[in-house]
């Protein structure tokens, strides 16, 4: 089944900007680690760069790569190779690659200098928002044949996640700050995947003590078995099903 | 071998096809022409695959071509232009087309490589190759696996005049071999050279599908090139009077 998988990984593995994108994410991580004194405050700041560059890499250079290869992909759909698995091999390609730069960039500085489970913790929540960003810029570029389109539908993805979720809570917060809606929180928090990821990654943190009840609930849960599990089934669904509904759309496409 | 009933295709509300049949048979080597815009490229997909008809059908061998992808291991294609993934390396390209089809148990045809002289470039990556370069290495590729049916799409454009020539005379003996290949060109002394059928597309409609024999006589002009536009000039005028 993967029989372009392997190529198409090869050819992007030697994109400039994959090459660019690793340097970048060690030198920032190099520079944090550096910087500050204390490993948690390290840590805490290297996961904003996951949080706001890894969702906005993956979507833009996916959504794009997907666009520039369009005439490749033309090709292969005229090849005796099922249609999804053009697809399937697409992504696989792109998210490896993606990764592989993640745990390089940032990987090995944090390996040199602060290996600790939250470290681990952080790498793992980069490469499922990998993952996810990666499967959500492929579903915009298939569901769009004009590239600017396409790209403006995956930054919208990205501006929503990171931006707007994060208003939209805060606004239901405080005008629902009467009734006990911690527990509802949790729930919305965990259905977007850039915020499930922060939260989980913060509660490991010993700053969790400083946030008073909702914290307490929030630490309780994602220590749990159940909370792992429940935030590990949230950001793969969050996989899962953009990458089946566009192969359900490219299936049918016209090229 | 490959039989068309009533295709029809819109892209939004403007129709490209609007029902087409016709029936191609072994050792046939037939010219798609027709003006611009009057779906030659959406037709060759449509027997591809690549566009999904909204009405008919397409039957490859006897089997209906709706779903199935098994059908295009017997169809060489070359798209009028070709792209690879920039980094790979011309030899990976070969290896890549060679892995989709791990099954294909007859003998690879690599007459093109060899007179492309194509070795020379198996370490180029793509990226740095020329137009017509990429072309011939598509070439290649549409006659690798020995298909019994060949699409190829402006094959010439592009190619200078001795590439041009070695592909043409190897038409020719594909052609000799019994087999149906499907070209669209608008150099008309090409096709003359190489086809036996002229195929005329207008507006989304067959206007005639002939043997070039018969063309001739019937238009009463002794080179292909007079023939067509005779055939174009009448359809014109009926267009006219209409």
């Amino acid at each position: 089944m993967m029989k372009i998988g392997k190529y198409v990984l090869s050819d992007i593995l030697r994109n400039n900007f994959i090459l660019g994108y690793t340097f970048f994410l060690f030198l920032v991580s190099f520079a944090i680690l550096n910087l500050e004194g204390e490993t948690t405050k390290a840590l805490l700041s290297m996961l904003n760069i996951v949080l706001l560059i890894i969702p906005l890499t993956s979507l833009v250079f996916a959504t794009i790569h997907f666009y520039n290869s369009y005439e490749f992909i033309e090709l292969m759909v005229s090849q005796p190779i099922k249609r999804s698995w053009i697809l399937v091999s697409e992504y696989t390609g792109l998210a490896i690659s993606l990764t592989v730069a993640l745990l390089i960039g940032m990987g090995v500085p944090v390996f040199i200098y602060g290996q600790s489970a939250i470290a681990g913790h952080l790498l793992i929540g980069g490469t499922a928002l990998t993952f996810v960003f990666t499967a959500l810029a492929i579903l915009c570029a298939v569901v769009s044949k004009d590239k600017a389109k396409g790209i403006g539908l995956s930054l919208l993805i990205w501006f929503f996640c990171t931006v707007i979720y994060g208003g939209l809570m805060l606004i239901i917060l405080f005008s629902f700050s009467d009734y006990p809606v911690e527990k509802y929180m949790l729930i919305f928090t965990s259905l977007n995947p850039v915020d499930l990821v922060r939260v989980s990654i913060l509660m490991q943190m010993d700053s969790a003590a400083l946030m008073g009840y909702t914290g307490a609930i929030f630490k309780q849960f994602f220590n749990e078995t159940t909370g792992m599990v429940f935030g590990l089934a949230v950001l793969s669904l969050w996989t899962i099903l953009p990458l089946l509904l566009s192969i359900r759309i490219f299936n049918r496409k016209d090229l | 071998m490959i039989t068309v009933n009533d295709i029809h295709k819109k892209y939004g509300s403007q129709p490209v096809l609007k029902g087409i049949n016709l029936t191609l048979n072994e050792g046939q080597t037939v010219a798609l022409m027709g003006p611009n815009g009057s779906g030659k490229t959406t037709f060759i997909k449509c027997i591809l695959g690549m566009v999904k008809a909204d009405k008919g059908h397409i039957l490859f061998k006897d089997h209906k071509i709706e779903g199935d992808w098994e059908y295009r291991k017997d169809i060489g294609y070359m798209p009028q232009s070709a792209k690879f993934p920039e980094r790979l390396k011309v030899r990976d390209v070969f290896s890549m087309l060679k892995d989709i089809r791990k099954d294909f148990n007859g003998t690879y045809d690599e007459d093109l490589i060899r007179e492309f002289e194509l070795e020379s470039i198996f370490n180029k990556t793509v990226g740095t190759l020329s137009g017509g370069t990429r072309q011939k290495v598509s070439a290649a590729i549409a006659f690798l696996f020995n298909p019994s049916m060949l699409i190829l799409d402006e094959p010439t454009t592009g190619l200078d005049p001795v590439s041009s020539e070695i592909l043409k005379n190897k038409i020719i003996r594909e052609h000799k071999k019994n087999k149906l290949i499907f070209i669209t060109s608008h150099i008309i002394s090409d096709i003359e050279e190489v086809s036996s059928h002229v195929m005329y597309l207008f507006d989304g409609q067959l206007q005639f599908l002939k043997d070039i024999s018969t063309l001739k006589s019937e238009t009463g002009e002794a080179n292909l090139n007079k023939a067509i536009i005779h055939v174009m000039v009448d359809h014109q005028r009926k267009e006219k009077a209409l």
